[in-house]
């Protein structure tokens, strides 16, 4: 839980810093009537709002993974945990996220070229990985539930299932959100084409990144004992 | 001017309603007497807030009603009079917390001489377990509940063999003499609540949970389940009977053990089953 | 100390929309229904959780039929009690007071007071109110669902929510609980990014964070806040539903029911209300910052008068936001958990209270030296003031871990939490409807009724819960379908329970009154004229009353001041709207 709580300082001190130094916070609102040649400056960024949404969510998603991660390392320290066997397609399908997200980037490259065509097939690779990457994490779930790790049997396996399937489902929900950039590519204006595709790349990255954290924490979680105990922390 | 008077009303009800009505902390029968003092200063220190900024506000309200030609006061803040006000509801509220504190370190501070027993709770009934000559408890888990060890004690362990079990009795207690209380629910969340003893905790199936006080005063309490755990939760009651030494001894004689009851079932078992019984109208009755 | 400089590395903001980033409806679907207009979602928002809002009030109704009459009515049984106490506390909670909060007065309100066109990201936002009535449609079906609802309480605490003894545990009712509250958080989450963001990016010229009315000050912040505890709810919904449906074990332990050993084991119990808290505590306050800002601008306006202390009310909004992150175990001082959570719990709530505390002194220093016009949006207000004064000072002994012992899970904590985030809040909804409805529909509210209204919800509510306390005190425990023969409840208790159930009853007829009031005034109402209140806020400046799609015009209005220029000395009336520019180059507002 303390990890929870750490992020949760990050972005509140974020915010906090951002709030005092960029927006006045101490100011004094009722001394600093405006003329119509000196009116204020808002303090928005000069960043796209699509951005900035964007990373909003991010905090979000930021939030829900800490939980996650804090709620599994508290389960794990009770004594019923038997670890699963590590289902060796995982490491394939790593892989094929981190060739996902390569090709992304690739894409969002090309656009700020303005290369339509180059974006158009990085985008279709980077899909087409991200379906695979989905259709291998099925496959993983057949191969344990066939070798008898279901949900119920251990809390391991619980885990492993609800944290795959919640990362599977955010990975379905960019698909979508890649998929209307697809599908825009050839009308679309380049300056709107380039943000589309950046937000996709960014929030690949984060997915990406957010699986690695799950492959780490799933496969090797006692190995930092130190990092094991501030997520259990102070409930350990 | 009404709304003034409403103000006040307000405020003068809420005092005189807390003076005099009828509704009060049942009469305390445990060493928790700190406990009610700190209700009473919290009582006195927020009451007087309470009146103070109510009576207050009537006074804005009967002042500064709109007038023609009358213009508010231009003034957007004054910083010294905010920092005083910070100060002094931070003294308030320290003045409620340190006592706080100190009680609740009496409270989680367990005397080494106390004399632990179990309270037990399942939908939607209580058990107790008392420990026997040896002045242990033997250890319990829920995977040896059966109707025969309706506790779950631990058949194995020779320490629980002279636990007293008392199902479906009440609780006996020995006056001035400092129990830890040690909580264990096997199906759901319950707590065991006996309002004169004023401590109360939750037992959490899968861990054992405890608090502590000392009985001071002799007489029959009830004791309520104070945590929802299903349709019979109001049903949920016990009772706990406080006694004098010699009382409670004289009592504690005749009780069996849970090696006694153990021989008491098999042969029981041997005879007939125990009938099937409508367990929501069990707990209802 | 402040370092805006005008334009110089920011660009300000255009002055007015291009045409295609400016969404049109086409339709009357599109325009009335399926509407990407923040204005129109609000007010769905608001009327959905009005609607659903009525069956909570039913639902108590029937509750207090049961506690002051028990065994009277005998349709009313446990299990049904149970359910209705849920359901109650869940619609209120979430259904009813995030949703009307943030998705209501947020989105009606945002844009307007910032000078924004709309939310910046309307089709998320349509969609957020969609799925916000997919969960309560989910929620109401789960009342059809055979069992019936889920009677676990709106805690939802494993392992008895989802375990037969308890109703709809192992029905429909406690999945269908589950789904519609994630369904909820996906749907609030779409619109929240919105209102953030907004609020960030979307403010006209001149509208500087500390320029903004502290009614958005606390929808932004609130909003903040649900944003990153709504997730902890969302994992423990998803995990309970993995328990309930998969035979998983996150918050199951080895258990015996009824004689039978069931399947689970190892889980802890006390990690889902770890989670649950962990949402549930900022929660309270995601329903409170809204309030607090709503009731600033209200007592500003009507009292005439600047809001006192400016800054300290936008510091004390943001510090109650992030205290309320490590507060949340006072819920659970005695779940068991280890004992020294106690003291540093217990520390951090009662801090807590100094930044409220502050909150409530710049209330009344707001009024003090005012000009009041006792308008029904200022009673309700002053409501606002006693009741969760009241609420908040009882909130103090909760919070103090040792005091908490003896009074948690009884009546104390019922009356303590309606007081300070039902019935406060609740005052403040009003106020805000009666101060905001001649901008909604371009009609006042009637006066006389609304003044009856006031007056029996306010002294009907104070009445309900203020003795309720006392019962608590005695010892009478929460979630109990009735006492039943005690030793220590005196019998003048069972009469003050009817007492507080006939008040119960007459309050809630209360609200009929202002129901019609609502759809009267729509058509027969006074017409309000753009700015009745006389108010320096944005959204009273607009061009058209009801403002039009697009809300400005050709041109988003310039802000030269901050929103509470009440009462200037020298200035020719009482109150300078945000967007009217100086009379002098020097500047008028520049006293004090």
């Amino acid at each position: 839980m303390i990890i929870t709580l750490l992020f949760l300082v990050a972005v509140l001190g974020f915010l906090g810093w951002w709030l005092l130094a960029r927006q006045g916070l101490m100011s004094k609102p009722w001394l600093e009537t405006a003329t119509p040649a000196t009116i204020l400056d808002t303090g928005a960024s000069p960043l796209p709002t699509a951005k900035i949404g964007l990373g909003v969510f991010l905090g979000i998603a930021g939030t829900l993974l800490m939980l996650l991660v804090s709620a599994y390392a508290i389960r794990m320290d009770m004594e019923d945990w038997r670890p699963l066997p590590w289902p060796q397609l995982l490491w394939a399908n790593t892989a094929v996220l981190v060739l996902s997200s390569v090709a992304l980037h690739r894409a969002r490259a090309a656009a700020r070229q303005a290369a339509r065509e180059e974006a158009r097939s990085w985008l279709l690779v980077g899909g087409l990985a991200a379906i695979a990457f989905l259709a291998g994490q099925v496959l993983a779930w057949r191969q344990l539930a066939e070798a008898g790790y279901r949900p119920a049997t251990n809390p391991a396996d619980a885990f492993f299932y609800l944290l795959t399937a919640l990362h599977g489902l955010h990975v379905l929900g960019g698909l979508v959100a890649l998929a209307r950039a697809a599908a825009r590519l050839r009308q679309a204006r380049i300056e709107a084409l380039r943000l589309s595709i950046e937000l996709c790349a960014t929030y690949w990255h984060f997915l990406l990144a957010a699986w690695i954290v799950f492959f780490v924490l799933l496969a090797y979680a006692p190995v930092f004992p130190w990092l094991y105990a501030i997520c259990r922390a102070p409930f350990g | 001017m009404a709304v003034a008077l409403i103000l006040v009303l307000v405020a003068v009800g809420s005092v005189a309603f807390h003076l005099w009505s009828p509704w009060w902390s049942t009469p305390i029968a445990s060493n928790w007497g700190y406990i009610d003092d700190t209700i009473n200063l919290t009582f006195w220190i927020t009451g007087f807030v309470f009146v103070v900024i109510l009576l207050f506000m009537a006074y804005c309200v009967l002042r500064f009603r709109t007038r023609p030609g009358n213009r508010a006061h231009y003034e957007p803040e004054n910083k010294r009079l905010e920092w005083w006000l910070t100060g002094i509801t931070a003294i308030g509220v320290a003045a409620m917390l340190a006592p706080g504190l100190v009680v609740w370190n009496q409270f989680i501070t367990v005397p080494r001489d106390a004399t632990e027993i179990e309270v037990v709770g399942q939908q939607w009934r209580w058990s107790y377990r008392l420990p026997g000559q040896d002045g242990r408890l033997g250890r319990s888990d829920v995977r040896h509940v059966s109707a025969e060890n309706p506790l779950g004690v631990d058949p194995t362990d020779p320490q629980g063999q002279d636990d007293i079990i008392l199902d479906g009795e009440d609780l006996r207690l020995p006056i001035d003499r400092p129990v830890r209380v040690l909580l264990r629910g096997i199906d759901v969340l319950h707590n065991f609540y006996v309002p004169e003893f004023r401590a109360k905790m939750d037992m959490i199936p899968g861990s054992i949970t405890y608090f502590w006080f000392t009985p001071t005063r002799t007489g029959t309490f009830e004791a309520l389940c104070a945590e929802l755990c299903g349709v019979g939760h109001a049903a949920m009651r016990g009772r706990v009977v406080v006694q004098t030494q010699a009382e409670y001894q004289a009592w504690l004689v005749g009780q069996r053990t849970f090696a006694e009851l153990g021989a008491a079932a098999r042969r029981a078992q041997a005879s007939a089953p125990p009938p099937e019984r409508d367990r929501y109208e069990e707990a209802s009755r | 100390m402040s370092e805006i400089v005008p334009g110089a590395d920011h660009p300000i903001p255009h002055d007015h929309a291009d045409d295609v980033e400016l969404y049109h409806p086409h339709s009357w679907i599109t325009k009335y229904v399926f509407s990407q207009d923040a204005k129109v979602i609000g007010i769905q928002y608001s009327l959905t959780a009005m609607a659903i809002g009525l069956v909570a009030l039913v639902l108590s109704w029937l509750m207090r039929l049961q506690l002051g009459f028990p065994s009277t009515f005998s349709f009313i049984d446990p299990p049904s009690y149970y359910q209705f106490i849920t359901m109650h506390g869940m619609i209120m909670v979430v259904y009813l007071l995030t949703a009307l909060f943030l998705g209501g007065f947020g989105n009606y309100l945002i844009p307007l007071m910032v000078g924004a066109r709309d939310m910046v990201f309307p089709y998320a936002n349509m969609l957020s109110y969609w799925i916000y009535l997919l969960a309560v449609l989910v929620l109401v079906a789960s009342f059809f669902a055979p069992g019936g609802p889920t009677g676990a309480g709106w805690t939802l605490y494993p392992p008895q929510a989802i375990l037969s003894g308890t109703p709809g545990g192992q029905g429909w009712g406690i999945i269908l609980m589950l789904v519609s509250l994630a369904l909820f958080i996906i749907g609030f989450t779409m619109g929240g990014l919105n209102y953030v963001v907004t609020v960030l990016q979307a403010r006209t010229r001149g509208m500087t964070l500390m320029r903004m009315p502290l009614t958005v000050w606390g929808i932004f912040t609130a909003t903040v806040m649900a944003l990153l505890a709504f997730p902890a709810l969302f994992v423990g919904a998803v995990m309970m539903l993995f328990d309930r449906l998969l035979g998983t074990s996150f918050f199951m332990p080895a258990l015996v029911e009824m004689g039978q050993q069931l399947r689970y084991g190892g889980g802890s119990p006390i990690l889902f209300q770890h989670l649950f808290w962990f949402f549930g505590h900022p929660e309270v306050y995601i329903v409170a910052l809204p309030a607090f800002g709503i009731v600033s601008d209200l007592i500003s306006t009507h009292a005439r008068r600047n809001i006192f202390g400016y800054r300290m009310m936008v510091w004390a909004i943001v510090g109650i936001g992030a205290l309320s992150f490590i507060v949340w175990a006072h819920h659970m001082y005695v779940s068991g958990m280890h004992p020294w959570f106690g003291f540093f719990f217990a520390t951090t709530t009662l801090i807590i209270a100094v930044p409220t505390a502050i909150k409530v002194y710049n209330w009344l220093l707001t009024l003090w030296r005012g000009d009041i016009h006792l308008t029904v949006p200022m009673l309700f207000t002053l409501a606002f003031i006693v009741t969760f004064l009241n609420g908040g000072l009882t909130g103090l002994f909760l919070g103090n871990v040792v005091v908490d012992v003896p009074l948690s899970d009884t009546m104390f904590v019922v009356a303590h939490f309606h007081m300070v985030m039902g019935v406060a809040p609740i005052m403040v909804i009003f106020g805000g409807i009666y101060h905001w409805y001649p901008k909604v529909t371009g009609r006042m509210m009637n006066d006389a009724m609304g003044k009856i209204h006031f007056w029996v919800t306010f002294l009907g509510a104070y009445l309900i819960f203020f003795p309720m306390h006392y019962l608590g005190l005695l010892g009478v425990p929460r979630r109990y379908h009735e006492i039943g023969p005690t030793s220590f409840v005196p019998d003048s208790a069972e009469t003050l329970n009817a007492f507080i159930s006939v008040v119960a009853l007459v309050v809630g007829a209360a609200q009929m009154l202002f129901l019609f009031n609502l759809a009267w005034s729509l058509r027969r109402g006074r017409e309000a004229g753009p700015n009745p209140w006389n108010a320096t806020t944005l959204e009273w400046q607009t061009p058209q009353t009801p403002p039009g799609h697009g809300n400005w015009g050709k041109e988003t209005p310039p802000v030269y001041r901050w929103a509470y220029a009440y009462g200037v000395p020298g200035a020719a009336r009482d109150f300078i709207p945000q967007n009217e520019p100086p009379a002098t180059a020097a500047g008028d507002g520049g006293s004090g």
